[in-house]
């Protein structure tokens, strides 16, 4: 069945939820990773952290609480939750490379069979820099891709990327809206198939070695 | 000890040229005033050193619209389609750096480090000509410090012997800069008679060369 965009980032906002801990320090790249904090159960608390200095994001602001000078990396007017702090860039960066930080989910424009990222340069056409990704992914207990599985109809999981990386061997997850594989020792494992896609879909838009091994 | 000057005074520390630091991330915690003096003047072809380059209407993303910056090291221009544009053709160089590198870089300078020694970037385009340190087996890349000859933060608090504190996400940047410039100007939305707490300052005093005075400063 052909999912619109918006189903299937939700699809996949409400998975990389499952994968928080309470009490997990979780950093969330914009966009789609960030709709996964909507979808956190009640009983799971945890600690967002984001680059530009803020440890505890809550809630966007709304008219009652408005401050210009509390945002988050994507310049979005955020709140602070109770235990949160706010500290300088060396800082924000101590917590992700020195490994403070449990999950981090960051989206992709590929992601390959060995666990390569690239996320941050098209050359010659796309060229944002790679702002803070390159320092979130390295140090990270966990990192995880959310993204939808293909950009308009071409494959993003690809046997081995042909952008430049963003890091080398370090994705440990990959959660779209037709699959959740996992990559371990190199090796890309398909681990849950989505009710929404097939195993010869998956198959179809995923020019990538992968074994089956899923989760019962 | 510090000097309080006007916005305007401040743009007699400035040469073409001249590598600047700017503080600031995206739209939060950025010196404005002796932005909109610069703009006033002939003065252009600096070095960049800041997070990013903002948006078209603001701070360090307004010199880039004014065609003062000859080159830009930086972590993200996604923000601003002026500074992709002059990057797409060839008339701004972009240095591209991963931001916690960037931030280390600066401190490095700041703190009278040869350099530091980080996992980021290896194996990517950023390791490029860059030497490897083997340290108990691990790679690392050798990231040198980065120096500025003015450098341009904001403060939300400022007290007259130079001592700065932040609110919020504001400390950004603006923290690591007055280590590593020659000449250090600050922008503060609040510069109190009496001293800050020694308990409450994030930016000692020390770093810090002028203020710029409250009625001259377009900050907010």
């Amino acid at each position: 069945m052909e999912l619109t965009k918006e189903q299937a980032q939700e699809i996949i906002a409400r998975r990389v939820a499952k994968e928080f801990n309470d009490g997990d320090v979780v950093t969330l790249g914009i966009g789609l990773p960030t709709k996964a904090i909507s979808y956190v159960p009640e009983d799971v608390h945890i600690i967002v952290q984001s680059e530009n200095g803020v440890l505890g994001v809550g809630a966007y602001q709304d008219d009652s609480n408005r401050d210009k000078h509390i945002i988050n990396a994507g310049g979005f007017g955020v709140t602070v939750n109770d235990g949160g702090c706010f500290v300088d860039s060396l800082t924000a960066f101590a917590m992700m490379r020195g490994g403070h930080i449990d999950i981090t989910v960051l989206g992709a424009l590929q992601v390959d069979a060995e666990g390569n990222l690239a996320n941050w340069c098209i050359p010659g056409k796309f060229t944002p820099g790679m702002g803070g990704a390159m320092d979130l992914v390295v140090g990270t207990k966990c990192l995880i891709i959310a993204m939808e599985h293909t950009a308009k109809g071409a494959p993003k999981i690809v046997q081995k990327c042909t952008l430049p990386l963003t890091v080398a061997h370090k994705v440990n997850m990959i959660i779209t809206e037709k699959a959740v594989f996992e990559i371990k020792n190199r090796q890309l494992i398909l681990r849950e198939i989505s009710p929404y896609s097939s195993l010869d879909d998956i198959r179809e838009n995923t020019p990538a070695d992968f074994s089956v091994d899923l989760v019962k | 000890m510090v000097k309080f000057i006007t916005a305007a005074e401040a743009v007699k520390f400035f040469k073409d040229g001249q590598t600047v630091m700017i503080g600031g991330f995206l739209n939060c915690g950025n010196p404005q005033s002796v932005i909109d003096e610069i703009l006033k003047t002939d003065l252009k072809d600096f070095i960049l050193i800041a997070n990013d380059t903002a948006v078209p209407d603001d701070s360090r993303g307004k010199l880039v619209v004014a065609h003062k910056i000859k080159k830009a090291i930086v972590s993200h221009i996604g923000t601003n389609p002026e500074t992709v544009r002059q990057y797409n053709a060839k008339e701004i160089e972009i240095d591209l750096q991963p931001q916690g590198s960037l931030a280390e870089r600066i401190r490095a300078a700041g703190a009278g480090l040869g350099g530091i020694l980080t996992p980021v970037g290896l194996n990517t385009l950023v390791a490029e000509n860059k030497k490897i340190i083997t340290v108990d087996d691990k790679d690392y890349l050798l990231e040198t410090p980065l120096k500025a000859d003015v450098a341009v933060v904001y403060a939300t608090y400022a007290d007259k012997f130079g001592n700065l504190a932040f609110h919020g996400s504001t400390k950004n940047f603006n923290v690591l800069m007055p280590m590593a410039a020659d000449v250090v100007i600050v922008e503060a939305e609040n510069i109190s008679e009496t001293p800050l707490s020694p308990d409450n300052i994030v930016v000692p005093g020390i770093f810090v060369d002028y203020l710029i005075m409250k009625e001259n400063n377009g900050t907010d």
